[in-house]
């Protein structure tokens, strides 16, 4: 065999080994001759098997998919063809997928050419200096550690008590996001510490404390502070980021 | 002569687009000048007509929505030089996932899988590093796979103004000429590149349209 001298390593897949072979021997796509190409892609297995290449399960897939369309060829076409109003040729989805990949391998290649930013063109790096939001003048964004240390508070406040009880207990998280929210309705903003009232069970704290940390995440509230350790402030905040519509649904918490 | 007033606009809006952090929004550029995005966007055209007659090292391009001024591609040897950014090579695996996505989004991984006939999980995974995709949701379907999209930094690195800027998707219904397997290769001819030529630069720049 010859013409087998090709890098193999640089067929991305089946499809693209395939497509090469069939434009090398310039076969018609339409009419792809099923035993000359078989016969040619198994020998280029062959030759990745003795040179060690590690063979991906694709390549053998395709393999099999290959001697499937070939035998199904080789079947009798069965009177049954009156059922099947028109049984299709066994070889059309391979085309397809074919016409298919070459379109996305040429354009993957446009793409590659086309001027990159890094790499062709280059834009300034302007360092932006952090501003507050306006209406929040006064308020800082309250980071992670701010939070723990509020919830070590509120922890420290409300000591476990030692007392043995054996009882169930249903806690949502989902309900308590709720609870939250209404708690937060019509209100301008709600002191964090006010969330645990006194008393409050240490899995009821870890209970609301999930639940905030969900709403932050949905973007319901945001926490602010008016000075770095100062006290924490729950403030709504039903502002739809525009690039990002996440639909949330009570099953996308991981909670129920 | 132009009056003054629209002179010291299109300035502005210069100014702006110079120290802006990124791409800027034309309606993010009428908030700060306090006036209609139709002015901003004469003043857009107005800048770029300038740059073409006057060409600088940059150029005005519309990314992602917005614009932002980028050094003109023929000088790419230069700037690398200076040591700017390290280019992200793309390997061919994640151009094509890339491309499969961009054209086809929302799209599945076992969808860009069966597309290029090949386990795309890791591909996937390092473009999502890469933020040039990202997970839109769940598709609702059995086994609720996610979905994939490209983001604003896909745009921004191929300079695109939207997704309908992408290159035309060629329908086949035969096959092309094989172009030797080579991405890498560097040679350009055979694929369309409406940015790579010279003179095209400032023209194609100065097409942006509202």
């Amino acid at each position: 065999m010859d013409g087998y001298a090709i890098q193999l390593e640089n067929f991305e897949g089946p499809l693209d080994l395939l497509l090469h072979l069939i434009k090398k021997n310039e076969m018609d796509v339409y009419d792809i001759p099923m035993a000359a190409i078989t016969e040619q892609y198994l020998a280029i297995l062959d030759t990745m098997k003795t040179l060690n290449l590690d063979l991906a399960g694709e390549f053998l897939l395709m393999a099999a998919t290959l001697l499937h369309i070939k035998s199904k060829l080789l079947l009798p076409k069965i009177v049954e063809e009156e059922l099947e109003e028109e049984e299709e040729d066994p070889r059309a989805e391979l085309v397809r997928r074919l016409l298919e990949y070459q379109k996305y391998k040429e354009v993957s290649l446009t793409l590659d050419h086309s001027p990159q930013l890094g790499r062709d063109v280059f834009a300034r790096v302007a360092p932006q200096p952090e501003v507050l939001e306006e209406a929040e003048a006064g308020f800082v964004a309250v980071g992670l550690y701010d939070l723990l240390e509020a919830l070590r508070e509120v922890i420290k406040e409300n000591p476990e008590q030692l007392v043995h009880e054996v009882n169930m207990e249903q806690l949502s998280v989902t309900d308590r996001i709720n609870a939250i929210l209404s708690a937060l309705q019509g209100k301008e903003s709600v002191a964090f510490v006010d969330l645990f009232s006194d008393g409050i069970k240490r899995n009821e704290v870890i209970v609301t404390f999930l639940a905030l940390l969900e709403l932050v995440k949905l973007r319901l509230v945001r926490f602010m502070q008016n000075v770095h350790h100062g006290s924490i402030w729950l403030f709504p905040a039903v502002v739809i980021d525009e690039n990002e519509n996440l639909d949330v649904g009570d099953d996308s918490l991981g909670y129920s | 002569m132009i009056p003054l007033d629209t002179l010291e606009l299109i300035q502005l809006v210069e100014a702006l687009i110079f120290a802006a952090d990124g791409p800027i929004k034309a309606e993010r550029m009428a908030e700060a000048l306090d006036t209609e995005q139709t002015e901003i966007l004469a003043a857009i055209e107005a800048l770029e007509v300038d740059y073409a007659e006057r060409p600088r090292g940059f150029f005005l391009q519309e990314v992602s929505g917005g614009y932002q001024l980028r050094t003109r591609p023929e000088y790419a040897d230069f700037l690398r030089k200076l040591g700017h950014n390290r280019p992200f090579k793309f390997s061919r695996p994640a151009l094509e996932s890339l491309a499969i996505i961009a054209y086809r989004q929302p799209v599945t991984r076992s969808e860009v899988e069966y597309l290029r006939g090949v386990d795309s999980g890791s591909v996937l995974k390092t473009l999502l590093e890469k933020r040039l995709i990202r997970i839109l949701g769940k598709k609702d379907v059995p086994g609720k796979p996610m979905i994939y999209g490209t983001t604003r930094e896909f745009l921004e690195l191929f300079g695109l103004a939207d997704l309908s800027a992408l290159p035309t998707l060629r329908e086949f219904s035969e096959l092309m000429p094989d172009e030797e397997n080579g991405v890498a290769g560097g040679d350009d001819e055979g694929v369309s590149l409406p940015l790579l030529i010279d003179e095209d630069v400032v023209e194609e720049s100065s097409v942006t349209k509202p």
